[in-house]
């Protein structure tokens, strides 16, 4: 458990003497920020028309038109930025020979994993936290529905979690930081669009939407709380982990 | 006490090391020579735990590195052949993260940083981030690390290289200071360093260890006082072999 705090640690005094982390953080919200202001900007044009029309207006609704268009797009953003948080993670200890320390101090394997994925995952809770300034704000002025904005919080929480953990098992490939990044964002695109073979075969429909992240993501930022989506993210998390275990242990026998 | 039995490490079909069998008893301060790609690194690595052997174990003060890793890596300091820093962090979080990993904590952690940084000479770096460091600093900072928390085993990849002349010597006395309490095996091409500090030697060539022992009798049985015409001769021999 201290071993794993004091990995965690030394990433993320990594991760903030290095532009990595100010970068992606302002990044995220320079985008985040941007397509809020659009949608929010887009829904108040719509309730100032919607002021004549009685029936119409009654239909608009905050959490409608712009939560879940909001917690949609900052989850691809997440896709795009995620992995150049996680690609430096093992990718640079093999490149600066540093994983030859890491591998003769006293510490395992999952220690050393966890302590990596935990200092990503910090990363992004401040990602996220940072943007509830802006998002909370309509509440001091209408009277959205607040759980749907809390499971769209723990949504983007949860699918940043399992991007993590799949750009960290990534980073394990190579020592090339560019290849790690570029490998899990493709594979996470491609995990994310998977369901669209539904539209084409009938093969393994109900296979291919629930392994992909998007119909799971869709419930939570309705506010739907289903633990078939819960389950499936912690366990998309687990297999990423394990992944780079798997991949540590079978590198020992390489070195 | 360090104990290699039947070390033998294959990358694919090339022979890495063959067969290293010794015993390096407490207290001795060993030489390991060896022209370059004869094995030196890769034993180091096998000593350590980083690298796996294809055959034979790997014992620490009589415990299998391969089977109890974590018990027998705690009693280890290892100064790889290049250095491992993180160049974005300072010299101390650097220093921090090594003690705290090697189980210091609190008041013990910082007395031991201290001590480290100034038998390294690392004061005037200390909070200097390691990215702007000299190569000589550097080295130091590995040096450091390695002493961290008072191993019993000290395992040091050629410790000397890239220092001036000032530093080689400062830092020859502190390995020699370090010996009598703790066994160290430490690489290099400089016989000299051998002579002045070293009370042993293990020559090894192709991967085999063709000589071992105290320095005066593997010197009596060549019939030479020269290191360097001991050091020669054996690779020769063991050449032919």
């Amino acid at each position: 458990m201290r071993n794993t705090w004091a990995i965690m640690k030394k990433e993320l005094k990594i991760y903030f003497s290095s532009p990595t982390a100010y970068i992606v953080i302002s990044l995220f919200l320079l985008l985040a920020g941007f397509m809020y202001y659009v949608i929010i900007s887009n829904f108040s044009l719509l309730s100032l028309r919607a002021g004549n029309n009685p029936y119409f207006s009654s239909h608009l609704s905050l959490n409608q038109s712009v939560y879940i268009p909001f917690f949609s797009n900052a989850a691809v953003v997440l896709l795009l930025l995620l992995p150049i948080l996680t690609m430096r993670l093992f990718a640079e200890e093999k490149r600066q020979r540093t994983e030859e320390l890491l591998f003769t101090l006293p510490l395992t394997n999952t220690q050393i994993i966890l302590g990596k994925y935990l200092a990503a995952v910090t990363v992004l809770l401040l990602m996220i936290v940072a943007t509830t300034p802006y998002v909370f704000y309509p509440f001091t002025i209408a009277k959205p529905e607040l759980a749907p904005v809390l499971t769209g919080y723990l949504g983007l929480f949860l699918l940043g979690s399992s991007f993590i953990s799949f750009g960290l098992f990534a980073s394990s490939l190579t020592e090339n930081q560019i290849v790690a990044a570029v490998f899990s964002f493709a594979i996470l695109l491609l995990l994310w669009l998977i369901y669209w073979l539904t539209y084409v075969t009938s093969f393994m429909g109900d296979f291919l939407k629930f392994i992909s992240f998007f119909g799971h993501f869709d419930n939570l930022t309705k506010g739907v709380i289903d633990t078939a989506d819960i389950a499936y993210y912690i366990s998309f998390t687990l297999v990423g982990l394990f992944l780079t275990y798997a991949v540590l242990e079978v590198k020992r026998w390489w070195r | 006490m360090i104990r290699a039995e039947n070390l033998t490490k294959y990358y694919g079909n090339i022979r890495a090391v063959e067969d290293l069998t010794m015993e390096v008893p407490d207290g001795t301060i060993l030489g390991f020579l060896g022209p370059n790609g004869a094995g030196k690194t890769t034993t180091m690595r096998m000593l350590t735990g980083y690298t796996t052997p294809t055959r034979g174990r790997a014992l620490i003060e009589g415990i299998d590195i391969q089977r109890e890793p974590l018990k027998a890596k705690r009693l280890i300091g290892y100064l790889p052949e290049v250095p491992p820093l993180y160049p974005e962090l300072k010299v101390s979080s650097f220093l921090d993260f090594v003690a705290e990993v090697k189980g210091l904590r609190g008041k013990k952690k910082k007395e031991e940083i201290d001590r480290v940084i100034s038998q390294a000479g690392l004061e005037k770096v200390a909070h200097r981030r390691i990215r702007n460091l000299s190569k000589g600093y550097r080295q130091r900072v590995g040096i450091a690390q390695a002493i961290l928390a008072e191993p019993r085993v000290l395992i040091l990849d050629e410790p000397t290289i890239g220092l001036d002349p000032k530093e080689i010597l400062e830092i020859r006395s502190l390995i020699k200071s370090l010996g009598g309490q703790r066994t160290v095996i430490l690489s290099t091409h400089i016989l000299q360093e051998v002579t002045s500090i070293c009370d042993s030697i293990a020559i090894i060539n192709e991967g085999r260890l063709i000589e071992f022992g105290k320095i005066k009798e593997v010197e009596e049985k060549y019939g030479s006082t020269s290191l360097e015409e001991v050091y020669i001769s054996a690779i020769s021999r063991g050449g032919e072999a």
